[in-house]
């Protein structure tokens, strides 16, 4: 009973929070261009698809909060208990990249990415090239994904303080914008913002939250989120070297 | 049939991670899962709304918005411009003003943006209102989304404009309150995942293809770019400008890390 209630509460906050979009697009259509629905696209489809998105918001959060949230935190928390570092590492590597490689739209990204490469050039124009260079691109985010993930995690540990870190890498972005060639700029950046998923990010805050509550002398708030911020910079960075340094390395580099 | 296949599709998504936590439960931590009937509803419920989010949002939105991206960049759509006259920047007004309310909706809507909310405001106990956050950030994404649209009808490299971010962000980093600022840079990541993306990708190709000496495979990507540093942005600002309020409020303290949750954090992050 008292599930249901909170599900009702739920069901409501994602009304609310869906409210917008709907007034957004009702505002444009029919205020702003004012023309009548294309036959491919019938009143009645879009009504369903939006009871579907309501539905679907409502049980995903109710899901994180009863699932992913606390196994993510027991996870963190038992694996401070063992006090096995160099496992906790590894588990946040294969996190990392597990999640991130078979991501839809980074699949979607590198596809677009390699047309757009092999159009300028920088390798054969052949659905071969692409192909290969569309993998690569993928492998290259997968492992950055994995590597951000495991140094938010040593910096949890160590209490490194997160804005030098990640100004550092900045740094390391821009410099690395000047060196790389100006085809990937775009597609590195693009890389960075695809690779955190709907899946991907409760379970890495509640992996960051449950380590940082568990360990002694670090405060949640401050050490507990970041992982995110990471992953979302870490991307760039390992994009712009592989353009810079692996694109020449690559079958069918002109 | 396109329920199931989107089902599916979620499952091949969930899986994977679902195997490397559980293995790493059984095999390495060695020690059952703490209610896992519990974890395991959870788990069904998240699979089974994402792929329905997935669906609705597949039905209804992304075409509605895909429609309307490429209807608003329509050359008939636009005033009328002299003959072989180049179109001035300010024509494409109903684009940026679109652009900019579709990116604040749907941020609002973004499931791993509330996702990230509720966590933030259960660890600050109340400090941070979650949905005042998630308006931060929703401001900051329209920003982004509406300067990304600018840039596309200017033709301006993209470099300067994140540079310029970059810088901006930077500088705040290091006058903001310390403990916003791991949260702000995980709101940027976070805003560009599922409901979000394609809506604005659809806007940012139409929007090239619609202008002259644009391309669009070129010139389309780098909206998410911009997307994901605005937000930072403006989370740390609606931060700064909290704590001047506060400042304000009780002049008699009015010394630098008054606040007590302030200096607090400062110290445990020096």
């Amino acid at each position: 009973m008292n599930f249901l209630f909170s599900l009702s509460r739920q069901l409501r906050d994602s009304l609310r929070d869906l409210a917008p979009v709907v007034l957004v697009m009702g505002f444009f259509q029919l205020i702003v261009i004012r023309q009548p629905l294309p036959d491919t696209l019938a009143l009645i489809d879009l009504l369903l698809g939006l009871v579907f998105v309501v539905v679907g918001l409502t049980l995903f959060i109710k899901g994180l909060e009863l699932g992913l949230f606390p196994l993510g935190e027991n996870l963190a928390r038992a694996f401070v208990k063992k006090g096995s570092v160099a496992w906790l590492l590894v588990f946040a590597f294969a996190l990392g990249f597990g999640s991130t490689v078979a991501e839809p739209a980074l699949i979607a990204v590198a596809a677009r990415a390699g047309e757009v490469v092999s159009q300028s050039g920088l390798i054969a124009n052949t659905s071969n090239a692409q192909d290969s260079f569309a993998f690569t691109l993928r492998m290259v985010v997968a492992a950055s994904v994995g590597t951000a993930v495991v140094v938010g995690v040593l910096r949890i540990f160590k209490g490194w303080p997160l804005h030098l870190m990640i100004i550092a890498g900045y740094v390391i972005v821009m410099l690395l914008t000047l060196a790389a060639p100006s085809e990937l700029v775009g597609i590195a950046y693009d890389s960075g913002g695809v690779t955190t998923s709907t899946i991907t990010v409760p379970l890495v805050t509640a992996l960051g939250v449950g380590l940082a509550s568990s360990i002694k002398g670090r405060n949640p708030m401050l050490d507990g989120f970041g992982l995110i911020a990471f992953a979302s910079v870490m991307p760039i960075i390992f994009v712009l070297l592989f353009g810079i340094f692996g694109l020449s390395l690559m079958e069918g580099a002109s | 049939m396109s329920l199931l296949i989107t089902f599916w599709e979620t499952l091949r998504d969930i899986l994977p991670i679902a195997a490397i936590i559980f293995g790493f439960q059984y095999i390495v931590i060695r020690k059952p899962v703490r209610r896992l009937p519990q974890v395991l509803a959870g788990f069904l419920m998240v699979w089974i709304g994402l792929s329905l989010f997935l669906v609705g949002l597949e039905q209804a939105l992304f075409p509605m918005g895909e429609l309307m991206a490429s209807q608003l960049t329509e050359a008939s759509f636009l005033p009328a411009v002299a003959e072989g006259a180049q179109r001035h920047w300010s024509d494409y007004y109903w684009v940026y003003l679109f652009a900019f309310a579709i990116g604040a909706s749907t941020t609002i809507a973004e499931p791993s943006l509330i996702a990230v909310s509720i966590k933030a405001g259960e660890i600050s106990g109340g400090t941070i209102n979650p949905l005042m956050l998630r308006i931060a950030v929703a401001l900051g994404m329209a920003l982004g989304i509406t300067l990304g649209t600018w840039r596309i009808v200017m033709g301006w490299p993209l470099q300067w404009f994140v540079l310029v971010a970059y810088c901006l962000v930077i500088i705040q980093t290091l006058r903001s309150p310390r403990s916003i600022i791991p949260l702000a840079f995980d709101s940027g990541g976070v805003t560009t995942s599922t409901i979000t993306v394609p809506i604005i990708a659809a806007l940012g190709l139409g929007l090239a293809s619609s202008i002259p000496g644009r391309s669009a495979l070129m010139d389309g990507f780098g909206m998410i770019a911009l997307a994901c540093l605005f937000p930072i942005i403006t989370v740390m600002g609606y931060a700064q400008i909290a704590q001047w309020q506060d400042n304000r409020k009780r002049p008699a303290a009015n010394t630098p890390g008054n606040s007590t949750q302030v200096s607090k954090g400062d110290s445990n992050a020096l």
